[in-house]
């Protein structure tokens, strides 16, 4: 580097012959400017400020802050799926992940496992492991993926009906509890049944700091039932029930098949007790009283139609009749009923001592106590009813409630958090509170969305939804479940449990929390292992079974009690002419805390196969005095009158087995504010609810009916409900029959050949298929399935089934691969075809789930002109939706009619909005990767998840193995809480369905089912499909 | 023995010349278009636009704006298909099989028949294309063409497949046929153009008329041509329906499952056919003045063709009920009582009505020579045999085999507009061959013409 000489430098700036000087330094020559003059800037500037940053740190900052500012800006939106540059550990790109989880809603639970795929929760199949929902899901359950994709979910806090954020509502709500703290008013914590042993630390901790007291109510209330157990055994909870373990089994108007707690494991314990073979010709028997046609009812071998306020009467006299056999004192009461089915079911229970149950829906503590005194003299306690492990599901208590109530109307409330519930919609008071909501000065709700209750409340602070959420619960005691989050937070939303934990001035986690509570646990139960392995294996599967669990002693009073029962009986109840209305649940939308799920609400009805509705159920002689005029899809609106002055215009249908005098509306309908979907879908019944002596009473009397002549177009995915006598397609027999003849009931049609008798199988002209490998095939037990419908939303989840909306339903177009046909028996002749259209006033119901039926010589496969629908080499009727050119001649040639054709565009097309699974970009987080979005004018069906199937090879390839029996279910089979499907390889001698179907190959390409009850529907036609139905069997005394 | 057969009577009245029926014919050609010539083409354009407005939705929504669903799959749309097919039958038979049988009333009405043929099967393959759910990759997936999807190839078993070629083949065939009877009439206006000094015309129908000169040999080979073709379409007509009725007698489907379909559906194809000729020719000529070349004669033997056809329709439906008792399987038993007595009850009598007691009126001969009752009749047998392909189709496939899916068929707006969009096509290009196109074959007529001395003299 060259050095400057600065010595004797003097510069003269010359410009012609004048001389300039920079500055009088310069004519000075000052020794300072001399050492600074070869310097671009010979004077001292002020880059550096006051600070010491530099010039080159601004140059610095500034680039970093521009680039930064712009990477972060750089938010463009992502087209392609890009590679992990690291990937996560546990995650493989197309392999799905399984976590064992709960569902939780309202006060309803179920043991899950999470299908997780990329991070993203896309399925919700059962826990099989666990025992305490019996293996099975039902359909909320499996339709609750959906929900956690909903856009209507809040995405923030909101203040005052202000978006806000979590600091600014926290701060608003201890200001306000501290103050609150200074008034004398109650504070209330209202929930659901809470069943969850940390949150209700949580809750504990939160009452004793702000003095709240925690009321807890349900949507269908259990208070009763809870009570009456309080006054007999001193224990304020539901039993554990073991239909397994029954043999005669007694309902009043208790759908513990449908909307009861804990139905999937009732289903799969009664369905236990419906399977035959020949090793086992037993059955249990059930008897049904009730008013509304209910799965429990139809799937009942006899079913009394009785009006639901006259319950009482036949309980009471049921028990008379019990206790003049074992000499205990009879109740006396009015309106005692001598009727030869009850002296049937006396004998029966008799007969079946110590080893049969009896329920009832009554929220009357007297009538449970009947029930209770019942089940005592049947010595049913210990054996097929148990204290020792009693259920937490239900602990609403109607009386609290209305104490909350009457501080609300005394404007005694000071705080009110509504931890996630929703009274304003699904409460009979909910106008209370509605009406009193502003005058309470501090009102919180944890709700997921803008409902009824939140839309009033000053502070919302949204929970998680619980596939986002850590959890522990205590659904029966000593049972415990988990739950885990498969997926991190969609929206800014908080777990309702950290939310109280923050207000209550503890800032720990939840999670810590819970697993502290653990830790102690784990202690108490003497885990001697590390806890993060104990922690583990409880996350793996889900529960934990405590070691050791008391007896409990049953230390009965009910004696006692009965004596204040026959006063009580003749003071509430008698016996009226009018007609009642009876309310209740039913299995597709609930308690309606989904209702704004299109899942649900396009599922029909298991009984009325109605969907997108509610309406009201009567009976054919009230149809006729009210001159209902029902059409196509076509009905009218009944103009009801309730004792209370409210009117209502309800659209009826006539539903055969209806009881007379009673007319039955369900639950769950009528949301205002639930979200696109859900809102105005029906007629809310919550607010008709009337309260008898505090209890809620979902029987209705001295109701008004009219005809109001107004059309009304109701969607029903079946319109034609009797059979026809067609015994190729449904075949039963009576359980007498079949234990003498195992063949009983067999429709097999023949036909006469040169060589006599021949079954349509054994004539052709072809030697059929050949498989060489797999012979995919699925046995479907017509005893076991109770006909709840779960399989049909697994399909829809598993196989990305659109929503096609009312509209489109009532065009007869709905999409769904699998259906459950639900047929009512008829009185006439089988030569009356006219009179085989109505089905009998009391009528026994079959449901038959009915899908592909994947024939081996299948009348679709040949019509089509493009060879879109194949045969697989495994037996399978293969649907190429890219070949497809939509003909729908395939469909028509269908004896089973189980195709379904596209109609439409459904998806990304806003004429079918409320298909959101496949119209915006969250719902469309829940489709199965795995699985093709159908376009328009394509052809699509079951495949039999043939996405399954090849997940399943794939994974024994990978494994080097020969698949195994097991590897693969198909989605309806796993989600199905009865067990009545079995799938697997037919092929293979060892399989569990050959075994079942005690197949037999005779020669290569025949295969030979020796199963007695097994048949073909549609045989005759020679179409030969690889789904094999069990004959129904009834338990009936008569044979 | 002296055998003296009877004088014959004429076929064509009014003693015409041959120079008469040049003029007769191809003066319609040459004048302006009249008024109400334009009216009937103004208002058969408005249904094509109508109908063209159901056609886009269809194609820009889906098939989902009709009324079908998921237990009827085909409704108006194969109805409309089979019903127009049905029609494009008359012609080819009155070209093909009346010239083998040397039936030569035929030459007067055939070029107007084979015409309506056309435009039917056009009118006809308009369905099965717009019903697809794909049409955009349909149209050319139905075809087995050489691709690039290695060895994928249509489905020969399939019936829809043997619809493309049966179809395809009669239409080729009948157009042909057509065109080539067309070339010396084309070649008369051409000549009388050059003679009047319209050269537009003259080099327009020169064209179409691909240099005809008249010579003895041209005109052998045109008469071996027309004998050619007439055998190779004989077999057609009768083979196109017989596939058409497989698209439903090879089904499983109780009500098309069915081994009478073949001969019942021709007959039922020649009887719409013969009664869509009559409603036309009445109209036609009447409004051309063409009654001594379409008489009374040819109307009442083409009624004859209608009670033998309408007869042997009839005894096919009883035959089918029949059968269906008779063989006791249930399924196919309750079809026929649903047809009958179901909810499509009026479907079925509206069929019987029309297509099995009207046709009974022509036993007598002042009903079958009545002018106004033959066309009202013509009518009322199309409305006939438009419901008994309704009556096959739906009330067949409304209630098969499990009753859980039995529902109902309702036709929406877009339904009826594809129907429209057809009548439209069809009645636009009707007006357009009649006025642009000799509507008699004035070279074969001529040929019929037993010029009297009478006339001579006049």
């Amino acid at each position: 580097m060259e050095v400057w000489n600065v010595q004797n430098v003097t510069i003269n700036m010359k410009k012609g012959n004048k001389t300039y000087w920079k500055g009088i330094e310069q004519l000075k020559n000052d020794k300072e400017f001399i050492k600074n003059a070869h310097n671009e800037f010979p004077e001292y500037l002020p880059i550096k400020g006051s600070s010491n940053n530099s010039r080159r740190d601004f140059l610095k900052m500034m680039g970093f802050g521009l680039s930064a500012a712009t990477l972060a800006s750089c938010e463009a939106p992502i087209k392609k799926a890009i590679p992990y540059v690291n990937k996560p550990v546990d995650i493989d790109a197309s392999i799905p992940n399984y976590y064992a989880s709960s569902y939780v809603s309202g006060s309803d639970y179920c043991s899950v496992l999470v299908k997780t795929r990329e991070g993203r929760p896309i399925k919700i199949e059962a826990n099989k492991l666990s025992k305490i929902s019996g293996g099975g899901t039902s359909s909320q359950v499996e339709a609750s993926v959906l929900s956690l994709y909903d856009k209507e979910r809040l995405q923030n806090p909101f203040l005052n009906g202000k978006k806000s954020d979590w600091i600014e509502i926290d701060n608003y709500i201890s200001e306000n509890l501290d103050i609150n703290s200074k008034s004398d008013k109650n504070n209330y914590i209202i929930s659901n049944s809470t069943f969850s042993p940390s949150s209700q630390k949580v809750i504990e901790k939160f009452k004793a700091k702000h003095n709240f007291k925690h009321v807890q109510y349900d949507q269908v209330s259990y208070h009763g039932s809870l009570e009456a157990n309080d006054k007999s055994f001193g224990i304020r909870k539901i039993p554990f029930y073991d239909f397994s373990k029954a043999k005669v089994i007694v309902s009043f108007d208790y759908d513990f098949l449908g909307s009861s707690i804990n139905h999937t494991l009732f289903n799969n314990q009664f369905a236990k007790t419906r399977t035959v073979n020949s090793n086992k010709k037993t059955m249990s028997r059930l008897y049904s009283f009730e008013s509304n046609l209910s799965l429990t009812g139809s799937n009942a071998d006899y079913r009394i139609p009785i009006k639901s306020s006259e319950q009482v009467f036949y309980i009471a006299s049921l028990y008379n009749l019990l206790a003049k056999k074992y000499g205990k004192t009879p109740i006396q009461f009015k309106n005692e009923i001598v009727d030869d089915k009850l002296s049937m079911i006396a004998d029966d229970l008799i007969n079946n001592f110590g080893s049969s149950i009896i329920v009832s829906s009554s929220n009357d503590e007297y009538v449970q106590i009947v029930i209770n005194a019942i089940n005592e003299i049947l010595n049913n306690y210990n054996t097929t009813i148990s204290f020792d492990t009693p259920y937490n599901l239900r602990s609403g208590n109607d009386y609290e409630f209305n104490k909350l109530i009457k501080d609300i109307n005394n404007d005694n409330v000071g705080a009110v958090i509504f931890l996630n519930c929703n009274p304003i919609y699904d409460h009979a008071q909910g106008s209370i509170i509605s009406n009193k909501i502003n005058d309470i000065p501090l009102s919180i709700s944890t709700s997921d969305r803008m409902d009824e209750t939140a839309s009033k409340v000053k502070v919302i602070a949204p929970d998680n939804h619980y596939l986002e959420s850590w959890n522990d619960y205590e659904p029966i005691q000593g049972f415990f479940s988990f739950s885990q989050p498969t997926i991190s937070k969609l929206f800014n939303t908080r777990q309702s449990q950290e939310s109280l934990l923050k207000w209550s001035e503890d800032d720990s986690d939840y999670f810590d929390f819970m697993k502290s509570n653990w830790k102690k646990l784990s202690k108490s139960e003497g885990i001697n292992t590390n806890f993060q392995i104990f922690w583990d294996q409880c996350l793996h599967d889900g529960f934990y079974e405590l070691k050791d669990r008391k007896r409990f002693n049953l230390n009965s009073k009910i004696s006692n009690l009965l004596k204040n029962v026959s006063f009580w009986i003749d003071q509430n109840y008698s016996l009226s002419n009018g007609n009642e209305l009876v309310l209740y649940l039913n299995s597709s939308v609930g308690d309606g805390i989904q209702a704004n799920n299109p899942w649900l609400q396009e599922m029909p009805d298991p009984i009325s196969r109605v969907c997108w509705d509610n309406y009201l159920s009567i009976s054919s002689k009230l149809a006729n005095e009210l001159n209902l005029q029902i059409g196509d899809m076509t009905t009218q609106k009944l103009l009801l009158k309730l004792d209370s002055g409210k009117e209502y215009l309800i659209p009826a249908i006539v539903q055969p087995g209806q009881a007379e005098g009673t007319v039955g509306l369900a639950l769950g309908y009528g949301r205002k504010k639930s979200g696109v979907v859900g809102n105005n879908v029906g007629q809310d019944a919550y607010e008709m609810i009337e309260f008898l002596k505090g209890y809620q009473n979902l029987t209705i009397k001295n109701i008004q009916l009219s005809n109001s002549n107004e059309e009304y177009r109701i969607a029903q995915t079946q319109t034609h409900h009797t059979i026809m006598g067609r015994e190729s397609v449904i075949q039963e027999t009576t359980l007498k029959k079949y234990v003498k003849d195992p063949n009983s009931g067999q429709y097999q049609m023949k036909i006469y050949t040169s060589k006599g008798y021949k079954k349509p199988e054994d004539i052709s002209l072809w030697k059929g298929h050949k498989y060489n490998n797999h012979h995919w095939g699925l046995a479907i037990d017509l005893n076991a399935c109770t006909g709840c419908g779960s399989c049909t939303i697994a399909c829809q989840a598993e196989n990305n089934v659109p929503v096609v909306g009312k509209d489109e339903v009532l065009n007869r177009r709905e999409m769904a691969w699998i259906r459950i046909d639900r047929y009512y028996s008829s009185d006439a002749d089988v030569h009356d075809l006219k009179g085989l259209e109505k089905a009998s006033e009391n009528p026994d119901v079959t449901f038959q789930p009915m899908m592909c039926q994947h024939c081996n010589n299948a009348p679709c496969e040949t019509v089509c002109p493009v060879a879109a629908t194949t045969h697989s080499t495994e037996g399978l009727n293969q649907m190429t939706y890219n070949r497809c050119i939509g003909t729908r001649y395939c469909a028509n040639n269908c004896p089973y009619k189980v195709r379904r054709f596209n109609w439409f565009k459904y998806h990304d097309n806003e004429q079918f909005d409320k298909n959101s699974s496949m119209n915006n970009d969250l719902g469309k987080m829940v489709l199965n990767p795995d699985v093709t979005v159908r376009s328009r004018g394509v052809m699509e069906k079951c495949s039999m998840c043939i996405q399954r199937i090849q997940e399943g090879k794939l994974r024994a390839k990978k494994e080097n193995r020969r698949l195994k029996d097991g590897d693969i279910n198909m989605v309806c089979e796993s989600s199905c809480p009865s067990n009545a499907m079995i799938f697997g390889d037919m092929n293979d001698p060892k399989s569990k369905i050959s075994k079942y179907l005690k197949i037999k190959r005779k020669e290569e390409n025949k295969l030979q089912v020796n199963e007695e009850r097994a048949y073909n529907v549609l045989d005759e036609l020679k179409v030969s499909p690889n789904i094999w139905y069990m004959r129904k069997i009834r338990n009936k005394k008569e044979s | 023995m002296h055998v003296e057969s009877k004088i014959r009577t004429p076929l064509i009245t009014g003693g015409k010349t041959l120079h008469d029926v040049s003029n007769d014919i191809s003066r319609r050609v040459e004048d302006k278009p009249s008024v109400s010539w334009l009216i009937a083409l103004g208002l058969s354009l408005i249904m094509l636009l109508v109908g063209g407005y159901a056609v886009y939705r269809t194609l820009w929504d889906g098939i989902g704006m009709w009324g079908l669903n998921k237990t009827v799959g085909w409704a108006w749309d194969i109805t409309n298909f089979v019903w127009w097919v049905g029609i494009g039958h008359a012609g080819t038979l009155i070209s093909a099989i009346l010239l083998l049988f040397r039936q030569r009333w035929r030459m007067s009405i055939n070029r107007a028949a084979e015409a309506m043929t056309i435009f039917a099967v056009i009118c006809a393959a308009m369905f099965p294309l717009l019903h697809m759910g794909r049409l955009w990759v349909g149209f050319f997936w139905a075809l087995p063409l050489p691709n690039t999807y290695g060895s994928l190839w249509v489905n020969f078993a399939s019936p829809l497949l043997w619809d493309v070629f049966a179809i395809s083949t009669y239409f080729s065939v009948s157009l042909v046929f057509w065109y080539i009877g067309l070339i010396p009439d084309f070649a008369t206006i051409r000549d009388r153009a050059v003679k009047t000094g319209r050269t537009i015309s003259a080099s327009v129908y020169g064209a179409l008329s691909f240099g005809w000169n008249g010579a003895a040999k041209t005109w052998s080979r045109y008469e071996t041509v027309a004998l050619v073709l007439a055998g190779l379409a004989t077999p057609l007509v009768l083979s196109v329906h017989t596939i058409v009725s497989m698209d439903f007698a090879t089904s499983v489907i109780p009500g098309w499952h069915t081994t009478i379909f073949p001969p019942y559906f021709v007959a039922g194809a020649i009887f719409s056919g013969f009664a869509m000729v009559l409603t036309l020719l009445i109209i036609t000529r009447k409004v051309y003045n063409l009654e001594d070349y379409i008489t009374i004669k040819h109307l009442e033997l083409m009624n004859i063709v209608i009670i033998v056809t309408g007869s042997i329709v009839g005894i096919a439906y009883i035959t089918e009920l029949f059968i269906a008792w008779y063989s006791g399987v249930e399924y196919e038993q309750y079809a026929f009582y649903n047809r009958v007595t179901g909810p499509y009850w009026w479907a079925y009598f509206s069929m019987m009505a029309c297509n099995v007691v009207s046709p009974q009126l022509f036993w007598f001969k002042k009903i079958r020579t009545n002018i106004a009752a033959t066309f009202i009749i013509s009518i009322v047998v199309n409305i006939g045999m438009w419901f008994e392909r309704f009556v096959i189709i739906v009330t067949s496939l409304h209630r098969d085999y499990i009753p859980s899916s039995w529902g109902m068929f309702y036709p929406t707006m877009y339904d009826v507009g594809m129907y429209l969009f057809s009548f439209g096509f069809f009645f636009t290009a009707y007006l357009l061959f009649s006025k642009y196109f000799p509507v008699i074959n004035m070279a074969e007529v001529k040929s019929i013409l037993k010029p009297t001395g009478e006339t001579k003299k006049n």
